[in-house]
C-alpha cells in the first residue's frame, strides 16, 4: 500500500472519529447545525416500571384470541397514556401484555389504573350550560382558551348497575346498550330524570362522553338505553365491559419490576465509572507493555469507543445495565486483537525480520486467531439474543455490536496507523517496538 | 527464554484433580442457589433515611405477612434488600406502609416474578445453554479438522471439551460456596456470564492447539527434529504472553465493574472474572500437558 493512501485513510479515520465524538458529546464543541440526539436509556438506568400481565383467554375462541389481545392493548394503551410518561410501551407477547413506563411513575398507581374496571357515570348539565357551550364554540373557532366540560357529576354511577346488554332499536334496528339498575339505582335514576326533563343527561365512560341523550320524561323502573354512533361490535364490547368489568379478558399481574429514578441514576454513574477506569487501565497496560504500538492501539481503542457509542445513538440501542456491561466487556475484548497482532510482531522482530515484514507477518498470522476468537463469542451472543429476556438481549446486542466494530478498528485502523511508521526513523528505534 | 511447562505436569494434574473433585463435592453438597428470576419471588430494595434498623426489628414488622422464607441483606450504609416469595401489588404496598409506620424510607427497587415466569425463564435458559454448547462442540469439531500426526483431531476436540468443563465447573463451585455462605444466587446475569465464558475460553485452548499444529507442519521443512512434547512446550511458550495479555485486558474492566459497577453487575462480572482466570490457567497448564500425556500413551 502506498504511503499516500495510508495518509488519506488515517485522515478519514480521524474525521470519522471527530464526527462520532461530536455525536456523543455535542455539548463540548457546540458545533452549529450538529444533530443532537440523547442516548436511549433502559428502565433500569432512568427508573421506571416494567409490568407483565397474563390475560386469561380460556373463555375465548382460538380465532378471537388475537383480536382480544389487540383490544386489551389498545385499552391499556389509552389508560397508560393518561400517566403522561414519555413513550410508554405496551406490547402483546402471546397471551401476555408487557407494559413499560419510564421516569417518575408511582407503580402502585399504575397497577391500579391499568387493572381498573371502566367507570360509568351519568352527568347532568351545569347551571350555565348554554353559556359554556357558546364559550366552547368560540374556543373551537379561535383556538384560544380552554374547553370547559358543560356537564357535572350526578349521584348515578356504574356502581348501581345491575346489567348491561346489547339490544337493537325496534324501528331503526340500530344497536344500543340497555342498562338495568338495581333498586337503589332505579330510585336515583327516577329522581335524576325527573329533574332533567328536556335536558341532556350525558353518559360518560372513563371520563369520556359516550352518548348525550336528551331526557324525554321521568323514567321509573330503573331501565335506560345508551344509544350512539356505534357498530354492533362496539355496542357489544361496551355492554360486556360495563357488565363484566373493565377489559375484554381478565388480566393478572405476573411479574413486575420497579426501579426508582435515584437508583437508576446511581446505576448509570457506577457503570460509567467502571467503564472509564477499565478503559484507562487497559490503555496504561497496553502502553507499558507494547510501547509505541500500545500507544497506537490505545488511540484505536479510543476511536473504537467513539464509534460504538455513536452507533448506540444512531441505531438507537436502548442502553440497559446489561448493555453497558456488554459494552465494557467488548472494550476489553477489542484490544485482544491488537494483543494478538503485537505479540506476533514482537516475535517476528525478535526472529530478526525487518519492520515491514514483521508487521505484515504479525497481521497475517494473527488473523485466523482473531477471526475464530470473535466468531465463537459472536455465536454465543447470537444465541443469547434469541433468548429474549430484556437483560440478556441488551447484553448480547452491545457485545456483538462491539465485537464487530472492534474487528474493523483493531485490524484496519491500527494497521494504517502502523503503516505510517514504515520507512521512517522510528522504525529503527528498537525499544519503541519490542 | 523457554519455560518447561511439561516437566511438572504431574503436579498440575494432581492440583487440578483436587480442584475438580472439590468443586464436584461442593456442587453436590451445597448445590446452587437459583435466583428469583428462575424460581419466582420478590426482591424489595429499600433505603432508610436515618439508620438501618436491625434485622430483628424488620422481621418483627413483617411477621404478620405470609412471605415464605425471608432473606434480609444489608447494602451500602442505609440500604436493605428483602427477598421473599412472589407477592401481589397489594401486599407489596401493605409492606411498605407497615415499614413506613416506624421508619422513614424510600423504595429503590422492587421486583416480583411469578412462578410461571420463573419456570419459563428456566426453560429458556436451558435451551440457550444447550444451543450454545452444541454450537461450540460443532465449532471444535471443525476447528480441529486436519491436524497432522501424531495428534488426532478428535483428541484435540476431546481435550478442549474437558477444558471447557473445567473452566465452567470451578467458577460454578465458587458460586455454590458463595451461595452457601453469603447468599449469592445464580441469576440470569450470572448464567449469561458463564455462557460467555464458554465462548471466550474456547479460544485460549484453540490458540495453543493451533500453534502446536503450525509447529507440526513446520517440523519436517525446517529440520526441526523435535518430539511432540517439545513442540507442545514450544507452542505453550509462544502463546504465553498472548494468553496472559488478552485475559488481562479483559479482566481489567471486569474488575472495575465488580468493585464499582453496582449490585446488578457485580456477580455477573465475578462469574466472568473467575471463568477467565480459570481459562488462562487451564490453557497454559492443562490443555497442552493433557494432550502430550494422551498422545504419548498411545505410543508416539
Amino acid at each position: 500500500m502506498s504511503k499516500k493512501k495510508t495518509y488519506i485513510i488515517v485522515v478519514i479515520i480521524f474525521l470519522l472519529a471527530f464526527l462520532a465524538g461530536n455525536l456523543i458529546y455535542p455539548q463540548f464543541l457546540k458545533l452549529p447545525h450538529f444533530p443532537e440526539k440523547p442516548f436511549k436509556l433502559g428502565l433500569d438506568l432512568q427508573g421506571g416500571v416494567h409490568l407483565v400481565y397474563q390475560a386469561d383467554l380460556s373463555e375465548i375462541l382460538e380465532k378471537d384470541k388475537g383480536k382480544i389481545m389487540d383490544g386489551l392493548r389498545d385499552l391499556i394503551e389509552r389508560r397508560v397514556n393518561l400517566f403522561g410518561v414519555r413513550e410508554p410501551v405496551v406490547q402483546v407477547q402471546g397471551e401476555r401484555l408487557i407494559i413499560e413506563l419510564s421516569g417518575q411513575v408511582d407503580p402502585a398507581q399504575a397497577v391500579k389504573e391499568i387493572g381498573k374496571t371502566p367507570f360509568l357515570e351519568f352527568r347532568e348539565e351545569k347551571e350555565n350550560f348554554q353559556e359554556i357551550i357558546e364559550k366552547n364554540k368560540k374556543v373551537a373557532e379561535t383556538n384560544e382558551g380552554v374547553f370547559e366540560d358543560p356537564f357535572q357529576a350526578s349521584p348515578l354511577t356504574g356502581r348501581y348497575l345491575k346489567s348491561a346488554v346489547l339490544n337493537f332499536n325496534q324501528t331503526t334496528s340500530k344497536p344500543l346498550v340497555s342498562l338495568e339498575f338495581n333498586d337503589e339505582g332505579a330510585k336515583i335514576f327516577e329522581e335524576l330524570t325527573g329533574k332533567n326533563v328536556g335536558k341532556i343527561l350525558a353518559i360518560y365512560i372513563d371520563g369520556i362522553p359516550i352518548s348525550t341523550p336528551t331526557v324525554q320524561e321521568k323514567i321509573a323502573g330503573g331501565k335506560a338505553q345508551i344509544t350512539g354512533q356505534f357498530t354492533i361490535e362496539q355496542a357489544k364490547e361496551l355492554a360486556r365491559n360495563l357488565s363484566a368489568g373493565a377489559l375484554p379478558a381478565p388480566i393478572a399481574l405476573i411479574s413486575q419490576q420497579t426501579v426508582g429514578p435515584i437508583l437508576g441514576k446511581i446505576s448509570l454513574e457506577q457503570s460509567l465509572k467502571a467503564g472509564i477506569f477499565g478503559f484507562i487501565s487497559i490503555i496504561l497496560f497496553m502502553i507499558l507493555f507494547y510501547r509505541l504500538p500500545g500507544v497506537l492501539a490505545s488511540l484505536t481503542l479510543a476511536i473504537y469507543t467513539a464509534l460504538v457509542l455513536s452507533l448506540f445513538k444512531i441505531i438507537p440501542v436502548t442502553l440497559t445495565l446489561a448493555g453497558i456491561g456488554g459494552f465494557i466487556l467488548s472494550i476489553g475484548m477489542a484490544v485482544d486483537a491488537n494483543v494478538l497482532i503485537f505479540s506476533r510482531m514482537k516475535e517476528e522482530l525478535r526472529a530478526g525480520k525487518s519492520f515491514s515484514a514483521a508487521l505484515e507477518e504479525g497481521f497475517r498470522r494473527a488473523w485466523p486467531a482473531i477471526r475464530d476468537g470473535n466468531f465463537t463469542t459472536l455465536i454465543v451472543a447470537a444465541i443469547l439474543f434469541e433468548f429474549g429476556t430484556s437483560f440478556v438481549k441488551g447484553f448480547a446486542l452491545t457485545l456483538s455490536l462491539g465485537i464487530l466494530i472492534s474487528m474493523f478498528s483493531a485490524i484496519f485502523i491500527t494497521r494504517n496507523f502502523l503503516n505510517i511508521f514504515i520507512g521512517t526513523r522510528f522504525e529503527k528505534i528498537k525499544w519503541l517496538w519490542k | 527464554m523457554e519455560i518447561n511447562f511439561l516437566k511438572y505436569r504431574k503436579i498440575y494434574f494432581i492440583f487440578s484433580g483436587i480442584l475438580i473433585l472439590g468443586s464436584l463435592i461442593s456442587l453436590v453438597i451445597f448445590g446452587l442457589k437459583p435466583g428469583i428470576d428462575f424460581t419466582g419471588g420478590s426482591i424489595l430494595e429499600l433505603e432508610f433515611k436515618d439508620s438501618r434498623p436491625s434485622n430483628q426489628e424488620i422481621r418483627e414488622k413483617l411477621s404478620n405477612f405470609d412471605l415464605g422464607e425471608v432473606i434480609l441483606q444489608p447494602t451500602g450504609e442505609k440500604g436493605l434488600i428483602i427477598k421473599m416469595k412472589d407477592i401481589s401489588e397489594d401486599i407489596h404496598q401493605e409492606i411498605l406502609l407497615k415499614l413506613n409506620e416506624k421508619w422513614e424510607l424510600e423504595q429503590k427497587q422492587f421486583e416480583s416474578i411469578g412462578p410461571i415466569v420463573g419456570q419459563e425463564l428456566k426453560q429458556k435458559i436451558k435451551i440457550v445453554t444447550i444451543l450454545a454448547l452444541l454450537s461450540m462442540f460443532s465449532y471444535i469439531a471443525i476447528a480441529f479438522n486436519g491436524v497432522p500426526q501424531p495428534m488426532r483431531s478428535w483428541q484435540g476436540g476431546a481435550v478442549t471439551l474437558f477444558i471447557l468443563f473445567h473452566d465452567v465447573l470451578l467458577p460454578l463451585a465458587i458460586f455454590s460456596l458463595l451461595g452457601k455462605f453469603s447468599g449469592v444466587q445464580l441469576t440470569i446475569p450470572v448464567t449469561i456470564a458463564f455462557l460467555t465464558v464458554v465462548g471466550y475460553a474456547i479460544n485460549n485452548v484453540v490458540v495453543v492447539f493451533d500453534r502446536i499444529r503450525e509447529n507440526l507442519f513446520k517440523t519436517p521443512h525446517r529440520g526441526l527434529d523435535l518430539r511432540f512434547e517439545e513442540i507442545t512446550n514450544l507452542a505453550i511458550n509462544q502463546t504465553l504472553s498472548r494468553q496472559i495479555n488478552t485475559s488481562l485486558t479483559t479482566l481489567f474492566p471486569l474488575i472495575f465493574i465488580f468493585f464499582l459497577g453496582g449490585e446488578t453487575l457485580k456477580y455477573f462480572a465475578l462469574a466472568l472474572i473467575l471463568g477467565i482466570i480459570t481459562g488462562v490457567y487451564s490453557s497454559i497448564f492443562l490443555a497442552g500437558p493433557i494432550l502430550v500425556e494422551w498422545v504419548r500413551k498411545r505410543g508416539f
